[in-house]
C-alpha cells in the first residue's frame, strides 16, 4: 500500500535552463533564449501556450513562448519588466540559469484555421504569443487563405521585434498593418487604434478565424469591429492573462467564471467568453 | 483510498459495542493506522490524533447558529452527538503549507531539489457524510484533472475512513438539499451509526473489503432488523430536524443570469472579507506561493500556501485586481461554489456542511443569499 | 492620375445616396491634390473645406513647442478631415498633412451649410454620416485616451 516517497511539487518542479542570449526588444522588454540542448527532443510547443519561468529565490510568472514552434530546439520568450520577478529574470543574464515549467495551456487554433483567412490582432506586448502562430501560418501558408496582421503599440519605439516586422511587412504572403497611439513626426507609419485597421482588411466574414492578444479592453473594442462586419463569435479568439500560480488548475487565482485560464485557456473563443469578459470585476 | 462499496442493498450490517468500537480503533493503530477523530480541543470539536474512544467527545455537543458556535453537554454519553466542528479533513489531505521544493546556487545557476514526502497513514475516525463528498470534490480537483498533485495523491492513498452517520443535524448544515447526506454512502471503509436506546451501541456498514475483514476481525455480529430499523431511523431523524436548505434548480443559471444583481450590494456591506468561510470549507482549494531565500541567497524554497478568493492579491494583475471590491470578491466565492464548480468539475462545490454559516463572524448565510437572489431573480440594481 | 479614381457618388462618404443628395452636398467641388509633407489644414486657418479623401495619407497632427508636431491620427482614402466649418468660430483646430502624396475632393462648405452659416441646414442624410464619423472618431479617441498600452494601473 505504501508507494515510498514521491516528490511533493510533481508538475510544479521548474527546470534549470541555461540562458543562451538575452536582447533588448523595447525599453522594458527582452527576449530570452534558453539553452534546450540537452533536452531530447528541444522544447516542443504548440503556438499560444505559456511557461512558467521561475527566478531563483525570488518567483515565478508565466511568460508566453515566442518562438517557431517548427523549431523545438530554440525556446524563446519575451518579456516585459514590470516586478520583482521579470526583473530578476532580466538580471540572469546570459549563462546563468531560470526554472522553467511547461508548456501549459490551449493554443491557438491553427487546425482549425486551415483554409480559412487569418486576420492576427496584436495589442503591444501581444505579439509576442502570436509571433509563433505567424510563424507557423508563413511555414505553411498554402493551407490558409489571406493572413493580415494587425499591430499596435503605445509609440514606434514601444514596437516588438521590429526588424522582423519590417520583413513581414515586405513579405507578400502576409498583409502587414502597423499602427500606434502616438507619434513624433519622424514616424511615416500610421497614428490610431487598432480596430481602425481592420477598414483595411478585406474581410470576407464568413471564412474569416480572428486570433488576438492585447490589452483586455484593446481586444473587447477589436471583438465589437469584428463583429460589426460579421465575424461570428465562435471563429474569433482571445488570449487572455490573469493572475497565475500554478499553471495546472490548482491554485484558483486564474479563474473567470467557469474558465481556468490555465488550462481552459489561455486562448479562448469570445463566443464562450462573451457571458464574462464585459461584466465588471469577474 | 477506500475501496469500491458493493451496492448499498447488498452490504450486509452488523453491530457493535463500544468495547467492539473500541477494539476496532486498537486494531487499527495495530495495523499501523494513526487515528485521526474528534476530539474536545479549544472549546471545539476539532480533528486530532486519538487513542481510543476515551479520546472521543463523549456526551459533548455543538450548538450552532449563524455566526455562533459553542460546545455544550448533553445527557445520554454519545461519542458522536455533533455535526461537523470547525475544521473538516481538507487540512490532512490538502495541508496549509507545503513545501515543494529547495533550490540550490551555483557557479553557473542554480539546481533544483525536490522536496520528498512520505504522508502518514491516516485512518479518519467520524467522517460525516457531508465531509466525505467533500473529499470526493476535492479528488476532481487534485486528481482528476490534466495534472495530478503528488502530495494530495500521497495523502489521499494513505487513507482509511470509518463514517458516522450523523445522528442529529447541526444548527447550520443543509446536507439533505445538497443531497450530501446525512447518511454516508460511498467514499468509507466502515460507516457507523451510533444507536443510543436500548443499549449504546453501533450500526456498523462495511464499505470495501478491508472494512468488512476489520469488522469481522473486531467480533461484530450481523445486525438484526430491529437494529437496522433503528438505525435508519436515527438517519431519517437527523434529515427531518435539518433547519436549513438550499434551492439548487438550475442554480448555474441562476447565479449566472444575476451577476449585477442589488443583493451583492446588500451582502457586501455586510462581508468582512476575512477569509473565514473559504478556510473552514472543506472543498475550497485556491493556493499561493511563496518564495524565499536564505540571508545570503544560496539556498530558496518555494512552498504553497492555502490562499483566499477573499483577498485583493489573489486577482492581482499589473499593479491592481481584477475583483477590487468586496462585492466582486463574494460574488466570485458564491458563484464559484454553487455555480462554476459545475462547468470546472462537474459537481457543486458546497456541500452543505454549514461551516462557512457558522464560523462567519457576521453570520452571512450562504443558504439565504442563494434564497435572496432566487426570490427576486434578474433584479438590477435601482431598479 | 485622379481620373482613374472613383467619382465623387462612389466616395464612401456619399455611397448610397440619390443624385439629387449628392448634387446638393457636393454644389461647389474641387478635385486637389497635395505632395507628400504638404499641409492640406493649418491651425487657425479659416474652415471652409469638407475633405473627402480619395488616396494617400494624412495625418492630423497637433504642434507641441519644444517637441514639434505630435501625430493624433492617421487618415486615409475613403475618411472625411475637417469638420471646423461646422460652427463658429470656422478655424481649423489642427493641422493636417500629407504623409505621402494626397488626392482628394474638396468641398465648400457653404453647400454644406446650407446658405445661412448662422443658421446651418444640413441634409438628414449628411448630418447623419457626419454624426456617425465623429461617433467613431469618439471611440477611437476614447481608446486612444486609456493608454493601453501602459504597464501598471
Amino acid at each position: 500500500m505504501s508507494t515510498g516517497a514521491l516528490p511533493t511539487a510533481g508538475p510544479m518542479m521548474p527546470e534549470p535552463l541555461r540562458v543562451r542570449s538575452l536582447r533588448r526588444e523595447t525599453a522594458d522588454t527582452f527576449t530570452v533564449s534558453l539553452d534546450v540542448s540537452e533536452r531530447p527532443g528541444g522544447f516542443p510547443f504548440q503556438p499560444g501556450q505559456f511557461n512558467m519561468l521561475y527566478a531563483f529565490g525570488v518567483g515565478e510568472v508565466p511568460i508566453s513562448i515566442s518562438g517557431d514552434p517548427a523549431r523545438p530546439g530554440e525556446l524563446l520568450h519575451t518579456v516585459r519588466t514590470v516586478g520583482a520577478v521579470t526583473e530578476a529574470l532580466r538580471r540572469v543574464g546570459r549563462g546563468g540559469r531560470m526554472g522553467v515549467r511547461g508548456p501549459y495551456g490551449r493554443p491557438w487554433p491553427l487546425e482549425e484555421a486551415r483554409g480559412l483567412d487569418v486576420v492576427v490582432v496584436a495589442g503591444g506586448l501581444g505579439l509576442a504569443p502570436l509571433r509563433s502562430a505567424i510563424l507557423h501560418l508563413l511555414r505553411h501558408r498554402t493551407e490558409y487563405g489571406r493572413v493580415s496582421l494587425l499591430v499596435g503599440a503605445r509609440s514606434p519605439e514601444g514596437l516588438l521585434y521590429r526588424r522582423e516586422l519590417a520583413r513581414w511587412q515586405e513579405d507578400a504572403r502576409l498583409k502587414v498593418l502597423v499602427t500606434v497611439d502616438q507619434a513624433g513626426p519622424e514616424w511615416k507609419g500610421h497614428v490610431g487604434v487598432v480596430p481602425a485597421l481592420l477598414r483595411d482588411v478585406e474581410l470576407e466574414p464568413s471564412r474569416t478565424v480572428a486570433l488576438m492578444c492585447g490589452p483586455e479592453v484593446m481586444m473587447r473594442f477589436t471583438v465589437r469591429e469584428l463583429e460589426r462586419q460579421g465575424v461570428p463569435d465562435s471563429r474569433i479568439h482571445l488570449s487572455l492573462e490573469r493572475n497565475m500560480k500554478c499553471a495546472v488548475g490548482f491554485c484558483g487565482h486564474c479563474q473567470l467564471v467557469p474558465f481556468f485560464v490555465c488550462k481552459d485557456g489561455p486562448v479562448l473563443p469570445y463566443d464562450r467568453l462573451r457571458p464574462f469578459i464585459n461584466p465588471r470585476e469577474v | 483510498m477506500a475501496e469500491v462499496a458493493p451496492p448499498e442493498a447488498e452490504r450486509e450490517r452488523f453491530v457493535l459495542s463500544v468495547d467492539g468500537l473500541e477494539a476496532l480503533l486498537v486494531a487499527l493503530r495495530g495495523d499501523g493506522w494513526r487515528l485521526m477523530g474528534p476530539t474536545v480541543r479549544d472549546g471545539a470539536i476539532d480533528h486530532a490524533e486519538i487513542r481510543g474512544v476515551a479520546d472521543l467527545p463523549r456526551g459533548m455537543t455543538e450548538v450552532q447558529e449563524a455566526g455562533t458556535y459553542r460546545l455544550a453537554r448533553r445527557e445520554d454519553g454519545a461519542f458522536f452527538g455533533y455535526a461537523v466542528g470547525p475544521r473538516s479533513w481538507k487540512q490532512l489531505l490538502f495541508v496549509p503549507k507545503l513545501r515543494l521544493f529547495r533550490a540550490h546556487r551555483q557557479e553557473d545557476g542554480f539546481q533544483v531539489e525536490p522536496e520528498s514526502t512520505e504522508p502518514p497513514r491516516l485512518a479518519l475516525i467520524g467522517a460525516r457524510s457531508c465531509d466525505l463528498h467533500a473529499i470526493a470534490v476535492q479528488d476532481r480537483t487534485f486528481l482528476e484533472g490534466p495534472y495530478k498533485d503528488p502530495d494530495y495523491a500521497a495523502r489521499r492513498e494513505r487513507l482509511f475512513v470509518v463514517a458516522v452517520n450523523c445522528g442529529q443535524a447541526g444548527g447550520t448544515c443543509f446536507c439533505v438539499s445538497m443531497r450530501t447526506g446525512p447518511r454516508a454512502t460511498s467514499g468509507f471503509d466502515v460507516a457507523l451509526t451510533e444507536l443510543l436506546e436500548g443499549g449504546h451501541r453501533f450500526l456498523a456498514e462495511p464499505g470495501s473489503e478491508r472494512g468488512a475483514a476489520l469488522l469481522a476481525r473486531v467480533g461484530a455480529i450481523p445486525a438484526r432488523e430491529p437494529d437496522a430499523r433503528a438505525a435508519d431511523a436515527v438517519v431519517e431523524r437527523t434529515a427531518q430536524s435539518m433547519g436549513r436548505a438550499m434551492d439548487t434548480t438550475d442554480i448555474k443559471g441562476l447565479l449566472y443570469r444575476n451577476q449585477e444583481h442589488p443583493r451583492w450590494d446588500n451582502v457586501s456591506e455586510r462581508c468582512l472579507g476575512c477569509t473565514n468561510c473559504t478556510l473552514v470549507c472543506p472543498t475550497c482549494f485556491c493556493s499561493s506561493v511563496e518564495d524565499t531565500t536564505d540571508l545570503v541567497g544560496g539556498v530558496a524554497e518555494r512552498s504553497r500556501r492555502w490562499d483566499s478568493c477573499f483577498t485583493l492579491d489573489h486577482s492581482y494583475l499589473h499593479g491592481g485586481s481584477v475583483r477590487h471590491s468586496i462585492r466582486s470578491r463574494y460574488r466570485q466565492w458564491l458563484t464559484h461554489k454553487v455555480a462554476s464548480w459545475w462547468d470546472q468539475f462537474g459537481t457543486s462545490g458546497c456541500i452543505g456542511c454549514g461551516r462557512c454559516i457558522t464560523w462567519c463572524p457576521v453570520g452571512i448565510d450562504i443558504t439565504e443569499e442563494v434564497a435572496a437572489i432566487r426570490a427576486t431573480d434578474g433584479a438590477r440594481p435601482g431598479a | 492620375m485622379a481620373s482613374s479614381l472613383p467619382p465623387i457618388e462612389e466616395h464612401p462618404f456619399l455611397r448610397g445616396l440619390s443624385p439629387e443628395q449628392v448634387k446638393a452636398i457636393a454644389c461647389d467641388v474641387r478635385e486637389v491634390s497635395f505632395p507628400a509633407g504638404a499641409l492640406l489644414l493649418r491651425e487657425g486657418d479659416e474652415a471652409r473645406t469638407l475633405f473627402l479623401l480619395r488616396s494617400g495619407r494624412v495625418s492630423l497632427e497637433l504642434n507641441v513647442p519644444g517637441q514639434g508636431p505630435r501625430q493624433l491620427e492617421t487618415l486615409k482614402a475613403g475618411d472625411i478631415l475637417g469638420l471646423s466649418w461646422l460652427f463658429p468660430p470656422y478655424r481649423w483646430h489642427l493641422d493636417a498633412r500629407a504623409v505621402e502624396p494626397v488626392e482628394s475632393f474638396a468641398l465648400d462648405a457653404s453647400c454644406l451649410r446650407g446658405p445661412s452659416p448662422e443658421h446651418p441646414v444640413l441634409e438628414p442624410a449628411l448630418a447623419m454620416r457626419l454624426l456617425r464619423q465623429l461617433y467613431e472618431r469618439l471611440e477611437r479617441v476614447r481608446m486612444q485616451r486609456m493608454d493601453l498600452y501602459k504597464v501598471g494601473p
